[in-house]
């Protein structure tokens, strides 16, 4: 979605007026986020349908290493919150704030995936692959895909910090901060959710 | 970028805008060309996208028919040999995957498109260039399924695709595997175009057009877009879950591994049912449109329509386990989903009342595309019948799976989908190119669909009664039966009339042909209608409305052209829609901001298939299409949606500058 919004500002058309008044690309971000809750919805369903159902190999409770996940979960959610002081800067059009407060968003993110390959790897060791069982495919699946998200917001944090750095007009990209910003705090609900359901309540 | 600077005036026939060519943006200089191939390849013209998804759509329901006759000409007589087993099952399959997902869809798609700023009285959508995007995604997806007839046979688990027969021990060629990726790369355009069509509507109304004043077709296909936005992601993530088991060995539909057979099918309903809104509403506001036009008096309860739609839209998520009655549920589900299906009967049913009430009365115009539309009424009226029956969980026992569901089905799409269609090809097509089909062709064209389509399809409510199985490749002369509801008859009835209906299609295709031959140009206002589509050149110019229009009423033109005498309450004309339009250009806004062309869509759209290769193939080749798609999306994002402004004059003092809203 990010390239979508990135030229909005480009040309400056927060002036322009809309029948609803919000601006098409703020009302875009809302749907595409409001059509992945059933993206994820699907995933949810499909795992806690199948997280009990392990014909071979480890069950939830004994591959799940809780501290380290709330870790985490835990650097998933600061990073929401400078995710916060990211739009914040940006709207004062204070550009340095905005691109410091964005790689450091970046940053946690990042963590947060790495935590979760090393999750992965630890899993696949005591014997969890994504072929083992029906618990193995869906949480993999699940996990992955909102993984694969996080990513996907690193890559458009990153690139956003570069295009920030290459203009000229301060402040200028602070509804595609403000954009961005909420997918990255999607991500970080969807991540509660998981984390609630997947991790905290016992199979 | 493409600055109209003076709006082109010429006698209805849109000229090309000069373009100014800007410096590379994003790595390539923009595309500008206005003519040619290439002005087709990469524009981003609603209009042009529109025409695009039209041929795109009426070549795959060409496709879709051929596959449609070869599977009844294997039925016609006992023990076929037209097709092998395993053929047929690719057949049916692939004609139902083919009407569904890459004719009706696409071809309601290509009407969105075009009508719907039209009819709000924008100058394009709100994303023009994620329109062109789910143009070339649709396409991309749709020849991808089919590239594996050539790649060792079709897909063949039936259009619902159940597990776990679908798994790769029933089903090892590859045809699963594109069908299953290929409707991915065409649940993109899905998304997109619903994403974009929403957006679209909700906030690029002319001034004054509030959701009440909008023209049915429009609200309709809001409703649809809606739809769509939280259907696709369901069948996404079914179609990720069987792509998965296929390709990377995992087990979702492993009965062996305890899987439930019953998640896919689950997961597939809570599509499907929406799915099947997502076929007719489309439909449904195109002849909410023509039966008024034809009937010269407003739709009959406009806030019911609208409001009945919307209910559509919402009740259409609670019904979906109906497809399942016969899948042991329990009593408690079946009694649930089977009184949710008589319900969403109702707004079903208010809207065939408020068409009707629309003829009642009215001064009846028997064109072609009226025709179609009250083809609609009576054929959808029948379909609807048979689903309540099928409601009715003890008489679905018997009917599922069998000819009475194929009967009850193609009378909905059929009679219903595509026969609003049909009326809006004969209603817009002047609108579209300036020239109207042959009328008297057209109705031949009608009265042959109608004959063919009840031909083929009326027996199947006897066949499926008396116990033919659907998706069976041959019966037999021992089993046909005997006296009147022998299956030898009736299914030789259905097969002779799939070649009237054939037939009837040609004759919409020699319409096509000879009307693009004739020169004589249509009126402005053939059909003297109410929506603004209408208030602009036909075809209409690349910016489509001189003047955007401020908008008083519900259907704006007519009020534009009528005015109601206060004392006898008759309308009489104050305007013709020629004097409107001069009117218009006289007063044209002086420098008009149109969106730029653009080589991202489509190259990005390419880059997809590619990666789907690749996860079938080799996985090397996916990274490599998945690198593609990045740096697709890296051009995409870093090049402006409109040319910087120093490429056009800003506007002298006092000059008017209206601007699309914000572009992207
Ligand atoms: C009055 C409203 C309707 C009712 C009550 C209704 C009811 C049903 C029911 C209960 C079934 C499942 C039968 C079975 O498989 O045993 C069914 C199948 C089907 N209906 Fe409808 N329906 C209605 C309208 C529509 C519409 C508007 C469409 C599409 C335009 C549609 C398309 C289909 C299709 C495609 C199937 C077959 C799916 C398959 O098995 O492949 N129906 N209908
Ligand atoms: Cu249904």
């Amino acid at each position: 979605m990010s390239d979508v919004a990135v030229h909005e500002a480009d040309h400056g058309t927060h002036g322009h007026i809309t029948s609803t008044g919000l601006s098409n690309n703020k009302v875009a971000m809302w749907l595409f986020l409001g059509s992945e809750c059933l993206l994820f919805g699907g995933l949810i369903s499909t795992y806690m349908l199948y997280r009990g159902r392990v014909s071979i190999g480890p069950r939830p409770g004994h591959v799940f290493d809780i501290p380290f996940t709330s870790v985490s979960s835990f650097v998933l959610l600061m990073s929401s919150l400078t995710m916060v002081l990211a739009v914040s800067a940006a709207q004062k059009r204070d550009d340095r704030g905005t691109t410091l407060w964005l790689t450091v968003t970046a940053l946690l993110g990042a963590t947060f995936v790495g935590g979760q390959v090393y999750e992965f790897t630890a899993m696949y060791n005591e014997g969890l692959g994504f072929t083992t069982s029906l618990f193995g495919s869906s949480f993999f699946t699940l996990t992955g895909f909102h993984g694969v998200h996080v990513t996907v917001g690193i890559i458009m944090l990153m690139s956003l910090v570069g295009i920030i750095k290459r203009s000229d007009i301060p402040g200028d990209k602070a509804e595609v901060v403000e954009l961005i910003g909420l997918y990255w705090h999607f991500v970080d609900v969807i991540w509660i959710i998981i984390f609630t359901l997947v991790y905290l309540i016992p199979a | 970028m493409a600055i109209i600077e003076q709006p082109v005036t010429t006698g209805g026939i849109a000229l090309a805008a000069p373009v100014t060519p800007t410096k590379a943006q994003g790595g390539f200089r923009r595309p500008v060309s206005t003519t040619g191939w290439k002005s087709w390849l990469f524009t981003v013209d609603h209009k042009k996208l529109g025409i695009m998804y039209g041929v795109m759509a009426m070549f795959f329901f060409l496709l879709g028919g051929i596959e449609a006759v070869m599977i009844r000409m294997q039925l016609a007589a006992p023990n076929g040999k037209v097709l092998s087993a395993s053929v047929y099952n690719q057949m049916f399959t692939m004609h139902a995957t083919t009407m569904v997902f890459l004719f009706v869809m696409p071809m309601a798609a290509a009407f969105a498109n075009y009508f719907v700023p039209l009819q709000i009285g924008a100058r394009d959508v709100a994303f023009p260039r994620m329109n062109a995007f789910g143009f070339w995604c649709i396409l991309g997806g749709g020849i991808f399924i089919n590239l594996s007839w050539f790649l060792g046979g079709a897909a063949d688990g039936g259009w619902f695709m159940y597990a776990p027969n679908s798994g790769p021990i029933f089903s090892p060629s590859h045809g699963i595997d594109f069908w299953t990726l290929g409707l991915q790369i065409a649940g993109i355009a899905s998304l997109t175009g619903a994403i974009n069509l929403i957006v679209t509507v909700l906030n690029m109304r002319a001034p004054g057009m509030s959701l009440m004043k909008m023209p049915v077709f429009t609200w309709l296909t809001l409703v649809v877009q809606f739809l769509l936005l939280f259907a696709v992601p369901v069948i996404t993530v079914a179609l990720f879950l069987l792509s998965f088991q296929r390709n990377f060995g995992a087990t979702f539909f492993d009965v062996s591994a305890g899987a439930d057979p019953l998640l896919w099918q689950h997961l597939f309903w809570i599509f499907g049912h929406p799915e099947v809104y997502i076929l007719i509403l489309p439909s449904f506001g195109i002849i909410s449109e023509v039966l008024p036009v034809f009937a010269k008096k407003p739709l009959f309860g406009y806030p019911f329509v609208v409001f009945s739609g919307a209910a559509i839209g919402f009740v259409g998520w609670g019904v979906w386990a109906h497809h399942m009655f016969a899948s042991g549920l329990g009593p408690v589900s079946v009694a649930v989903f089977s009184i949710s299906t008589m319900a969403i009967a109702i707004p079903t049913g208010v809207k065939i009342v408020n068409w009707t009430l629309t003829l009642w009365g009215g001064k009846l115009r028997f064109t072609a595309a009226m025709h179609f539309a009250i083809g609609l009424i009576v054929l959808f009226t029948i379909g609807g019948l048979s689903g309540v029956t099928h409601s009715v969980a003890p008489s679905d026992t018997q009917q599922t799976d069998t000819y009475y569901i194929v009967a009850h089905f193609h009378y909905v799409l059929f009679g219903g989908a595509v026969f609003g269609l049909f009326s809006g090809f004969y209603y817009w097509w002047p609108k579209m190119f300036g020239k109207t089909l042959n009328e008297k062709l057209g109705k031949v064209n009608f009265w042959f669909m109608v004959i063919g389509m009840n031909m083929t399809f009326g027996p199947m409510h006897i066949l499926g009664l008396q116990g033919q199985p659907r998706r069976m490749y041959q019966w037999t002369e021992a089993r046909a039966g005997e006296g009147f509801f022998n299956l030898a008859f009736w299914n030789r009835i259905a097969s002779i009339g799939s070649l009237v209906l054939s037939f009837g299609i040609l004759l919409f295709l020699i319409n096509v042909v000879k009307t693009s031959r004739s020169k004589e140009r249509a009126p402005l206002d053939p059909w003297d209608a109410r929506t603004l589509e209408w208030m602009t050149s036909s075809p209409p110019k690349e910016h489509n409305f001189d003047v955007i229009p401020t908008v008083h009423h519900l259907d704006e033109f007519f009020h534009r052209k009528y005015e109601q005498d206060p004392v006898t309450h008759e309308y009489k004309q104050i305007a013709t829609a020629e004097e409107i339009l001069a009117d218009q250009e006289a007063h044209a806004d002086k420098h008009i901001h149109m969106p730029s062309p653009s080589y991202w869509p489509i190259v990005l759209a390419a880059s997809l298939p590619v990666i789907m290769i690749g996860v079938i193939y080799s996985i090397p080749v996916a990274i490599l299409g998945g690198i593609f798609t990045v740096l697709a999306m890296f051009g995409w994002a870093l090049e402006p949606s409109t040319a910087p402004e120093s490429d056009f004059d800003p506007p002298a003092s006092g000059e008017s500058t209206k601007e699309l809203a914000p572009l992207v």
